[in-house]
């Protein structure tokens, strides 16, 4: 098979998530005998080609209309690229930008997209992917009726792949900008700029819930002990929709789903839809007062008690003392 | 102005989901079903816009699927919808699907605006928003947490990944609702009664002229396991014990 990779960057690099998108097409395309290109859209891409050229062969399309991530235009530009260049499969790591964009590619090239696959194997030549449903409590089994076939992986079922040895070839690919949907027009990103790592990419992740009572609280318990373990944090939605983090820490069914090796969760009671989002996490601490509270059930190790006495003591061990 | 709101039909989430032995599908006997909680945001949000309006505004719910999905359009019906059709279709359905068929349906009734899910709690696709804005070619803005209403178009806050991003969409467009946008009404007693006596609407997909050809075909079901020491550590020294010994964590 032929297979795309839509590239996410940050202008600077490709996010560790494509190059879980890039393994996985690297798999399928061993197992088919196929090939792998990747597709950069943006603007000003100098530096993300060269980094994304050492994953795989690059498409290129720069153009100050792609300068934001704009639904419309982004399908419009990357069903053009399938179109002119065919390919069987195009995939991208599931995340908000890809779970926006890549929908609506698919309404324009035939439709026949799976989202958040956490596996494939091939069932009589034909390839089948897993994945998850009702919040993680099942996984399905699909398959695709067109072509080319649209899927999002999640990052943490495939490691990201590693450099390869030489750099591969670069083509620019042109953008016919009056050609593009111009029904929408982008105002402005308002990013809470966080010096600690993204949840998804983190290898310890701490997290808050409800247990936790305010923001300045949240920065110094949870904050405080990922600070000390180079640790992301995350929260459940109770905190999210009380104002006391940011959206983007949400972890959970409808937010992000993060599998490190380390997932402590503090204050957070288990909610199915919580647990949709960092049940595949290597090793699972829970502390919480309730000692009836769902989380023990799928923490490796669970701790009876307050969190408001554990976590300063856990962050004093930490500074030694 | 015309609203139209999606409404899928899913497990009551507080559910504990079986699989049937066959692996074919859920066990569905018993199992209470309930209107998608996005799309339970997506009516509130219409009902707001209606409150608000100095025009007059028609909110019209509308469900793909058996007849059963009648209970959920009475729910949309006494949370405030002014209608609702049941586009009857007992085929199983994929975003491809659904989204051909609200398409042909949208050809009919003429929305300014259609306001969905940013996702249904049961296969948690998150696509037909966006699969039938492309079949539209209307301008999209998924993941909303704040509409306002401009000159000739809208002002939406979108919950992306890197933080809230504003963008400004041409109506006709379509716009898939997230957790934040709004806290949805309860129906009260006398409004649900009202409900009862509504008359639904009912069309055929064959009517609209859509054939359901799935794209996304599913071959088996497997409940999941849970795989968890779960140890129950009597101290936090303990636990780091645990964590560093056992884990080689830390
Ligand atoms: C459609 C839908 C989607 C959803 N999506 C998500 C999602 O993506 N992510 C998500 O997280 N939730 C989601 N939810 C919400 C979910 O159902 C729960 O409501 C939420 O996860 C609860 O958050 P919590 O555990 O922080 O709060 P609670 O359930 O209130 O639990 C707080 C816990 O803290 C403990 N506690 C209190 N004080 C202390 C203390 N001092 N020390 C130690 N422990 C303490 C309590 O014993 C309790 O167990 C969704 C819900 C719906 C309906
Ligand atoms: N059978 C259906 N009938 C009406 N609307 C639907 C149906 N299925 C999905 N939708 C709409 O599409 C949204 C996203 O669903 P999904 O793409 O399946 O996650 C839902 O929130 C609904 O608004």
């Amino acid at each position: 098979m032929r297979a795309l990779i839509i590239c996410e960057h940050d202008g600077k690099g490709i996010r560790l998530g494509s190059r879980s998108a890039v393994a996985f097409a690297n798999a399928v395309a061993e197992e088919t005998r196929g090939s792998i290109e990747c597709v950069l859209l943006g603007h000003s891409l100098a530096a993300v080609t060269q980094d994304a050229s050492t994953y795989a062969p690059v498409l290129v399309a720069d153009h100050p209309a792609l300068e934001n991530p704009v639904a419309d235009r982004y399908a419009k530009v990357i069903a053009d690229v399938v179109r002119q260049r065919g390919y069987d499969l195009v995939v991208a790591a599931a995340t908000t930008f890809a779970k926006d964009i890549l929908p609506r590619a698919a309404g324009l090239l035939g439709g026949a997209m799976a989202s958040e696959v956490i596996g494939h194997e091939f069932r009589d030549g034909r390839l089948c992917f897993r994945r998850p449903l009702f919040a993680g409590a099942v996984v399905a089994t699909v398959a695709l009726n067109a072509k080319p076939q649209i899927v999002t992986i999640r990052p943490s079922a495939y490691p990201a792949a590693s450099a390869r040895p030489e750099r591969c070839g670069v083509t620019s690919f042109a953008v016919d900008e009056a050609a593009l949907p111009k029904k929408t027009e982008f105002e402005v990103l308002q990013s809470k700029l966080s010096n600690r790592p993204d949840v998804t990419e983190a290898r310890i992740v701490v997290s808050g819930g409800r247990g936790i009572k305010n923001s300045e609280d949240f920065e110094r318990l949870v904050g405080g002990l990922a600070d000390r373990l180079h640790a992301a944090t995350g929260s459940s939605r109770a905190l999210v929709d009380a104002g006391i983090t940011p959206n983007a820490f949400q972890v959970g069914q409808t937010g992000k789903v993060v599998a490190p090796d380390l997932y402590i969760a503090l204050g957070i009671s288990g909610a199915v839809q919580h647990l949709a989002g960092m049940k595949n996490s290597k090793t699972v601490v829970a502390i919480n007062s309730d000692p009836e509270a769902p989380i023990f059930e799928v923490a490796d190790y669970g701790l009876v008690g307050d969190v408001y006495e554990l976590v300063p003591q856990w962050i004093a061990r930490l500074n030694g003392k | 102005m015309k609203v139209l709101i999606p409404i899928k039909r899913v497990p009551d989430t507080d559910q504990k989901i079986q699989v049937k032995p066959d692996g074919s599908g859920i066990v569905t006997d018993g199992l209470p079903f309930v209107i998608n909680p996005f799309d339970a945001i997506a009516v509130e949000e219409a009902l707001r816009i209606r409150e608000k309006s100095t025009d007059t505004v028609e909110v019209l719910a509308a469900s793909i699927g058996p007849e059963v999905c009648e209970q959920q359009l009475r729910t949309a019906l006494a949370m405030g919808a002014d209608n609702a059709t049941l586009i009857q279709c007992d085929a199983s359905l994929d975003p491809w699907n659904v989204a051909c068929v609200l398409r042909a349906f949208a050809g009919r009734y003429q929305p300014d605006l259609i306001l969905m899910g940013k996702q249904g709690v049961d296969d948690d696709l998150s696509q037909t928003g966006q699969m039938l804005a492309a079949l539209l070619d209307w301008p999209q803005a998924t993941f909303a947490s704040k509409i306002e209403f401009l000159g000739s178009g809208l002002r939406v806050t979108r919950e992306t990944d890197a933080g809230l991003e504003i963008v400004r969409v041409t109506l006709p467009a379509v716009v898939t609702a997230d957790l934040r946008l709004n806290e949805p009404r309860y129906a009260s007693m006398t409004s649900i009664m009202k409900a009862r006596k509504k008359t639904i609407e009912r069309i055929t997909t064959t009517e609209l002229g859509v054939t359901i050809e799935p794209r996304l075909q599913l071959l088996g079901l497997e409940a999941v396991p849970s795989r968890r020491k779960s140890v129950r550590v009597g101290s936090l020294d303990e636990l780091l014990v645990k964590l560093r010994a056992e884990e080689k964590l830390l």
